[in-house]
């Protein structure tokens, strides 16, 4: 096995592990935490896939930003063993159903995607990642699209401010 | 040396700088401490400490000691893991950034070249972007650990802190990117060294005024320094978010603290003033090893003379109220380093004539 493979199934078995636990551990303080680790194992897939610039960009807007955001409000919210809310029996039992089907579509999904059968990541190749090509490829071919997103994004700080300021 | 694919010869020589540079920051990081008595007593009109070894340069040897040797204390309401892991991601995120940071240019020992650098990415800037965005969590983790109110109303505070002054930091260096055209911090020191009047005209804070003032405001803010130290606002908090602390899991925070100074110096010295660029001196027509060794001092001394200008604004500053520091950091700073953005693009538009 090659250096790069290792560190594949390390990363895959590190990602697919955290992300049970942040399903499985019963404190929420614990389940960002793991969601953190998540973010770690994918962002060394993309160092791996050579896209340096979504690794780091990953890192820093998820496991920088959105999770220190999370963890403010979990923090905050006094979560108790008593104060929880017990579930019932018929809830767990939905719950079980409606996740079970989402992962049934994943799967059929992934399965009937014929041009990803069989086939691996070429690893340590393409050059699309790296910072120059990216910013190219966002600046020309998709100007357009990315304008309308930084649109959507102002408009969402926008309404955070007016929301915010009506109490 | 070929094993598994990998250069071990190449791994070797990088773990050896690693343990130079960590070592060397925890060093310096030890002397801060002295260094910050000191300047404090001579600007209060005091001694400072005179006592241990010769003017009482065995201060913090003696100081490191005592925290080692004092109890460790784990309350028994704290979630014990996050405890000891808040104090650990401290000081791994402290000493993460010095990986990017260019200390020399490159020596030559025994006919190879070893670069002074632990790895000259691409993207190194973002890097270190990414790994102080991490830095919240040591604070983050440990103060609510502690479960202790004060504590985990400390930890807010700097982690709000944090998020609010990383944006300004983000912004006021996109105009400075924009002018070097990379984020690798090498090549960012290379295009400084070029500048006329020996060196002196080519670096960044010339041309980048108002982002160093804004990017130095935010990094003593990063750094969690007077007059930004909110989260250990002892007359406010208690003590901050290492109140439940003790032993060495406090001198671990404390100690992370001068780390990031020195740390931010580091890349302070790196983007706006010509990193390990010696004035007057032409590198190239001397042996390589010399040229680094001029190097690394010259941007030692850099990096010391800032050490001491974040020193001297703490103990001239009074610290600031939590709404003070939200309204400088959001409706100042961010706005501030918007403009310096739009007239450098202006600027470097109207150059290139349209």
């Amino acid at each position: 096995m090659s250096t790069s493979e290792i560190l594949f199934w390390f990363l895959s078995v590190l990602a697919l592990f955290s992300a049970i636990m942040v399903l499985v551990s019963k404190n929420p303080i614990h389940s960002v935490l793991w969601l953190i680790v998540v973010f770690f194992a994918i962002s060394g897939h993309y160092l791996l896939l050579n896209a340096q610039f979504l690794a780091i960009v990953n890192i820093i807007v998820y496991a920088g930003a959105i999770m220190v955001l999370f963890l403010f409000v979990i923090m905050l919210m006094n979560l108790n063993k008593e104060t929880e809310p017990s579930r019932n029996i018929w809830m767990k039992f939905s719950g079980v159903i409606s996740g079970g089907l989402l992962l049934w579509i994943f799967v059929s999904a992934t399965r009937s995607a014929g041009e990803i059968v069989g086939k691996t990541a070429m690893i340590k190749e393409g050059s699309i990642g790296l910072i120059e090509n990216l910013g190219k490829v966002l600046f020309t071919q998709y100007a357009l699209p990315f304008e309308i997103s930084s649109v959507l994004f102002l408009s969402a700080m926008v309404g955070a401010v007016v929301i915010g300021k009506k109490q | 040396m070929i094993l598994l694919t990998l250069d071990w010869a190449f791994i070797i020589e990088k773990l050896i700088l690693i343990a130079i540079v960590v070592s060397a920051s925890l060093v310096i990081a030890m002397y801060a401490t002295y260094a910050e008595r000191k300047v404090a007593a001579v600007m209060q009109d005091r001694r400072g400490p005179n006592r241990a070894g010769p003017f009482g340069l065995l201060q913090p040897l003696a100081d490191g000691m005592k925290l080692f040797f004092k109890e460790e204390i784990i309350p028994n309401s704290s979630n014990k893991f996050l405890f000891i892991m808040g104090p650990a991601l401290a000081m791994l995120t402290a000493m993460m950034t010095s990986a990017v940071v260019p200390w020399g240019n490159k020596l030559e020992i025994f006919g190879t070249t070893v670069s002074l650098q632990i790895a000259d990415i691409n993207i190194g800037i973002l890097y270190v972007f990414g790994v102080v965005s991490l830095g919240v969590y040591g604070i983050m983790i440990g103060g609510w650990a502690s479960n202790n109110k004060f504590s985990l109303l400390a930890a807010l505070r700097g982690a709000s802190q944090v998020i609010s002054y990383e944006l300004a930091m983000g912004l006021s260096l996109i105009a400075l990117l924009m002018m070097t055209g990379s984020l690798s911090l090498k090549t960012i020191v290379e295009e400084q060294m070029k500048g006329g009047w020996g060196g002196i005209l080519g670096w960044n804070i010339w041309y980048q005024p108002l982002g160093f003032l804004i990017f130095f405001v935010c990094a003593m803010a990063e750094c969690n320094r007077a007059p930004f130290d909110l989260p250990e606002a002892e007359s406010e908090l208690n003590m901050g978010y290492h109140q439940e602390y003790s032993s060495m899991k406090l001198g671990f925070y404390l100690f992370s603290e001068y780390i990031n100074m020195f740390i931010s110096c580091a890349i302070i010295t790196t983007l706006f003033f010509g990193g390990y660029d010696m004035p007057f001196i032409d590198e190239s027509s001397m042996s390589v090893n010399m040229a680094a060794l001029i190097g690394i001092v010259a941007f030692m001394a850099k990096i010391f003379f800032f050490i001491f200008v974040f020193m001297w604004i703490r103990w001239t500053l009074p610290r600031f109220r939590y709404d003070q520091l939200m309204n400088l950091g959001w409706k100042g700073l961010i706005p501030l380093a918007l403009a310096n953005m739009l007239i450098t693009g202006a600027v470097i538009l109207a150059r290139q004539g349209f």
